[in-house]
Formats: C-alpha cells, structure tokens, sequence
C-alpha cells in the first residue's frame, strides 16, 4: 500500500461505504462516527427531525449531552436559566436526552463543564476515534489522537440516527513545530502564529495534522488549546498522533479502558502515525523560537500582532479588498493605525472558554496573579473550563489567588466566549480574552475583543492595559 | 431539503472576507428549539439599528434589492460557529445561492443539508459578478444547477459542483432515509470494528 496519513488510516478505517468511484480529496464516503456530544443550543431541531420521522438514536451510549452555553456562571450555581428561551432549551434538551437513552451532564450535574472540556476528562474521547459534534470546536480532539470536526444541526440528526456521516474526504495539510517555545510564550501564542501565517480560511478544505518536536513537547492540555483553535484557521478536522503524554493523560480516566483491555488499545494507539514518506497536500513549519506573545487587533482570529508591535496601518496594505477589511476592523475596534498595542486600556479581563479554561491555564494566569491586585476600572472574571476543573483549582488554592486579585471565581460554562448568557460585554467595552473568536459582537454588540493567552489576560487586567507578560514574569 | 434547479432573481453584494456566522445570525436568535422565525435574525446588525428600525444603507434593505435570491460575497463566508441557524436563516431570507471564492467547511456542508447552493468561482468571476449585483438596473441573476451556469444577460458563467451533490440539490434528497437504506451495512461495519477493538465496543 502507498504511504498513509494518519487521516489517511482514520478515515479508510472508518469507512463503512464508498458514495461515489472518486478516491482522494473530494471523495464521498459513509464514515462511521465513534462519539459525538451534545449540546442544548445546536440539538433541538436534530432530535425534533427524529421525533418526526419516528426515528431513533443508532447507538445512545456513543453520545454524551453536556449543557454548556446558555447556562449561567454566578458562583452560587442553581437551575434557574437567565432567560425564557435558555430555559426552554434546557428543559428540551433533558427531554431528549431521556426520551432516547442519552447521558446528560445539566447544569447541577458535578461533571459539567464545557463539553470540549469535560469530554476529554472523562476519557471519553481515545486515540484513534473519528468524533463529529455539534459544535465547530470539535477539533480539540485532535489532541487525543482523535479526529474531531464540527458539525451543523442536519448532520447531528443524521449521526444520531445512522451512527454515520456522509462525508467528503479533505486534504491534508501537515504543520511542524521546530524548536522550544521561550519562556512566557504558549500554545495559544503557537496557534494565533499559526493563523495569523495562513489567514482564517487558510486551512480551508485541510485536514491539519500537528507534528514535531515542539508538539511533543507540549502538554496534552497545550496540545487541545491548539487543535481547538485551529479550527479559526478553516481546518475542517484537527488530529496529531498519539504518544506517551496522551496515554498517560487517559490511564485511569473514568471511561477510558481498564486492565487487559487498556493494553490492547495501547498497543494499536501506538501505531497510530503517519508513514515516514507519507505525503501532505501542504506543509507548513514554524520555528517555535520565533513566536512572541501575539494578541489581536482586529475582528478576525488572523488580524493579530506581537503584543510589543503596533496597530497597524491600512495604507500599508496593497490588496485593496484587505485594506478595506482591515479598516472596518479598526473602526469597529477604536483604534488608530501606529498605537503601541501595550498602551491599548482594558476594561474587562475574560479567563475561560474552552480553549484555555484547564487547570494548566488557570494555573498560568495565577502564577502572574499571585500577590497581585487588578488594576481600578478592570471587572475579572474566572470561568473554569469544567465544574471538575473548578474542584481540582480549589484544591490547590488557586481560587484564593484570583480572588484575591480581585478576579471572579465562577461557576463552569461558556460564558463570556460567546455570551449567550448573561454574561455580556456593554457597547464599547474592551476585554482582553483567553477566548478564540474576536468576530464583531461576539462577546456583546459592540463589545471589543482582543484574543490572547490566559497569562497575557492576567497581566493585562494588572497592567489596565494589554502588556507583555514577560515584564511582568521578569518582576516576580 | 428544498429541491433546487433553475432559480432567478436579484443578487446583491456583500464584498467584506470572513463574514462569520455570528454576523449572519447573532446569538439571540439561537434560543428557539425549532427552526422557526429567524429571517428576522439574518444579518440583523447590519440590517437593523439599536433601535431596531430598518438601516435604509444596507443593501438588502434597499427597494431594488427587496426580493434578492442570490448573494455575492467576500472569502471565507459562514466561517466560525457550526450553527445551522445561519443557513435556515438566509433561506428564510429567500436567499437560494450564494456566489464567492471560498466557503467555510461546516457552512458549506449545513447548506447542502438544506438546499442553498454555494457557487465557488475564481475572484475576476466574483468581482464582475459583484459588480453587476452592486447595479440595480443590472442585478438580477438566474442560476440553472442542472447546466452549472449563472446567467446574467448575456453572461454566461459556469462554476463546477461535485456530481452527488448536484443530483441531492436538484432531486431535494433526504440524506437520513438515503442512508438508512444501507442500514445493514453499518451493523456489518460496526460488528467487525468493534470486535477489532473491543474497548471501544462498550
Ligand atoms: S467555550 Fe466558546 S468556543 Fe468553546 S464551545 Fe463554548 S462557546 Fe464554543
């Protein structure tokens, strides 16, 4: 056999039906899908569709349901949803999951969290499973050794109801990490490089794998912030190939596999890479030593710049259609071309989302934190990834360290990622955000994002400013 | 989903890169548990005001572009969140097709779960096609699927679409019953590959 990608092996693998006689990018397939997750906000018209057609759910226990979006994060957590519709959702969705064998993680559940948060904890996600989920954010399976790609509401209730998808086959693209990443710099800053290289649709119709040295020597939890985010660089499926941190990360994770049965699935995870002389449609390499701290300046995950740069200018851009993009972004924005980033007032600093809301995050932002106080004027707020990842904080203390400091220790959900509950920027407020979409209203109408690492977010709600956090490093 | 095969109408343009789904279906239309009411959602911030009155500049508020079937738009469109509601919102907009460079993969794949076509052509195609839908003595369009051709006047420009999903689009397949059809198939598949890898079978 030719030499294979590992989304080569994956999807061959999973492939139940050819659709049509092509082979390669662009090929049709049935694909069998292992797990999905669900949420309250992209489901309902899915499990409606199945209601009506009398259908029901091919394999339940494949799929987990976790509220997650509209619930609220006020740190005396009861079941009460800010708003009529949330709580319609809600309801809803416990009907489903009930009425179709589902599990369900609901807002008083201890595992809740934010489903690309709690899935992997539970070790519900393993090596070598494809994974398609309602919710573009998928990708961060990737991490696992898993594929994970987004999808919309038709294709949940096709998932649902034929434990497949009809799917078309991507290209691939391999990005390779060289060398060691400085101190202060993170996998956020890894994958804001990454995008800001390629642009928003740059891995637009790719598979990426993640590849080289400075993967390897990230953490699992480093390796999911940069899978998740991927997916704000177009790719339609995320993966790296499992290694010793993965397996150690699920050993003893509640669903993963115990005794004999771990051993086996070891053993295949373990052959779970791309052939030597397996060949990408695209190759990108980034040298790990080049990437600073980066935040956004724009409306798009790719309009970022180093955090010592400056906001720069439209003039400067030959491509009319981009100049006139990058305009409307700093109009939205507030800023003027030439303003030194570091000099650019906050007024809310967001730590959470599931990008960079695990305990590694929380851990970073208190280590810049401690025995610091937030600057007047700046409203913190702490949404830990999951209800397990609040527990886990608590028990080293890192919730006294962002109280403290005068940040908001809440309660599990997504928050002020997206703001569909109450947790709202006002018009005009600017928030430094560990989040990973900076798109116009996002966070509010009006509201004014600027991506960034979960320290960067500490030192700029100390700062009141966005600042490198390595000044503040080096004062500690 | 809505069968599609020779539609014509208004187009109109909406040049800017990354048009993201929350621009075109912010988050305060995603709290239905039905498919219901969200035309109003559709490009609301750039369609209404705070105040929620009509913006007389956008162009889809504008008289010449009141029945627009057809939108003509920047790259990257539908990029970021998975939600569907983006897609059943422009359609309940009477949008039929949509004519740029690149789409984002989930909206590209939520349109053909629901009819709306998605056109990909080069950006000259794009930029002479905005043109025309920026005129409005000169913007409408018809779209003939089963020729792969957008016509407009005497222009002629034909775009390529994968053959299986062309024959869904024209033929408004159900994809569920369509796969179900080969249920037997799947219990074969996930019997082999469970035993395979029995951990993965619980
Ligand atoms: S935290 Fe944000 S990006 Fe992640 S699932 Fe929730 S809304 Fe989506």
């Amino acid at each position: 056999m030719s030499p294979r990608t590992l989304y080569d092996m994956l999807i061959d693998g999973h492939t139940v039906a050819r659709l049509d006689d092509r082979s390669g990018p662009g090929a049709e397939v049935l694909l069998y899908i292992d797990r999905t997750v669900l949420n309250e906000y992209t489901s309902p018209q899915a499990f409606s569709g199945l209601r009506e057609a009398g259908r029901r759910v091919w394999r339940p226990q494949a799929a987990l349901g976790v509220v997650d979006h509209v619930n609220p994060t006020a740190p005396d957590r009861n079941a009460e949803m800010p708003d009529a519709g949330g709580a319609n959702q809600v309801r809803y969705f416990a009907e489903n999951c009930r009425d179709f064998g589902i599990e369900l993680f609901d807002v008083l559940h201890p595992l809740q969290g934010i489903e690309h948060v709690v899935a992997p904890e539970l070790g519900f996600i393993l090596p070598g499973m494809v994974v398609g989920a309602g919710d573009s954010h998928t990708t961060t399976y990737g991490a696992l050794g898993a594929l994970g790609f987004g999808i919309g509401t038709s294709d949940i209730e096709h998932y649902l109801a034929t434990s497949t998808l009809r799917y078309r086959r991507m290209r691939t693209m391999r990005v390779t990490l060289d060398g060691t990443l400085a101190p202060g710099v993170t996998a956020k800053d890894v994958v804001m490089a990454l995008i800001r290289r390629i642009g928003a649709s740059g891995a637009t119709g790719y598979a990426v794998e993640f590849a080289g040295p400075g993967i390897a020597a990230l953490s699992v939890e480093g390796r999911m912030t940069i899978c998740n985010m991927a997916v704000e660089g177009g790719a339609r499926g995320v993966i790296m190939a499992p290694d010793q941190a993965v397996f150690d990360y699920l050993a003893g994770k509640p669903r993963a596999p115990k005794g004999a049965a771990w051993d086996a699935a070891v053993r295949h995870w373990s052959t779970l890479r791309s052939d030597p002389d397996a060949v990408f449609d695209r190759e990108i390499r980034l040298d790990a030593a080049e990437i600073e701290p980066l935040v956004t300046w724009g409306i798009s995950p790719d309009q970022a710049a180093p955090v010592g740069g400056h906001v720069p200018d439209p003039e400067a851009e030959p491509d009319a259609n981009r100049r006139r993009d990058m305009a409307r972004a700093l109009a939205y924005m507030d800023l003027t071309p030439g303003t030194a980033l570091e000099t650019v007032g906050i007024q809310r600093a967001f730590i959470g989302s599931c990008t960079n809301a695990r305990l590694s995050d929380l851990r970073e932002a208190a280590g810049i934190l401690r025995g610091r106080r937030i600057a007047a004027g700046v409203r913190g707020m702490v949404v830990p990834g999951s209800s397990s990842v609040r527990r886990a904080a608590e028990a080293e203390g890192l919730d006294r360290v962002f109280i403290e400091a005068g940040f908001e220790w809440r309660q599990s959900g997504c928050s002020l990622c997206l703001a569909m509950n109450d947790d709202v920027l006002a018009p005009g407020e600017r928030c430094a955000s560990s989040t990973n979409r900076n798109f116009e209203g996002r966070q509010g109408a009006g509201g004014r994002t600027h991506l960034m690492s979960p320290a960067m977010v500490a030192a700029a709600a100390v700062a009141g400013h966005l600042v490198d956090v390595r000044r503040l490093a080096r004062e500690h | 989903m809505q069968a599609f095969t020779t539609v014509a109408g208004p187009a109109a343009p909406l040049p800017a890169a990354n048009v993201d789904t929350d621009v075109i279906m912010p988050k305060q239309f995603l709290k239905g548990i039905d498919r219901s009411g969200l035309s109003r959602g559709t490009f609301h911030d750039l369609r209404f005001d705070a105040q929620g009155a009509p913006r007389p500049d956008f162009v889809l508020n504008r008289p010449e572009w009141a029945e627009t079937r057809f939108l003509v738009v920047g790259p990257n469109f539908g990029c970021g969140s998975s939600r569907e509601h983006a897609v059943w919102g422009l359609m309940q907009l009477g949008i039929r097709a949509i004519i740029g460079t690149t789409f984002a993969g989930i909206f590209a794949d939520n349109a053909a779960n629901n009819g709306l076509l998605l056109i990909g052509v080069d950006l000259a195609e794009v930029a002479t096609l905005a043109d025309l839908a920026a005129d409005p003595q000169r913007n409408r369009l018809a779209i003939d699927l089963p020729a792969q051709s957008i016509l407009a006047g005497d222009l002629r420009v034909p775009f390529e679409i994968p053959p299986s999903r062309k024959d869904a689009l024209i033929r408004g397949l159900d994809a569920i019953g369509t796969t179900l059809d080969q249920a037997a198939t799947i219990r074969a598949f996930e019997d082999r590959y469970h035993a395979a890898q029995p951990w993965l079978a619980q």
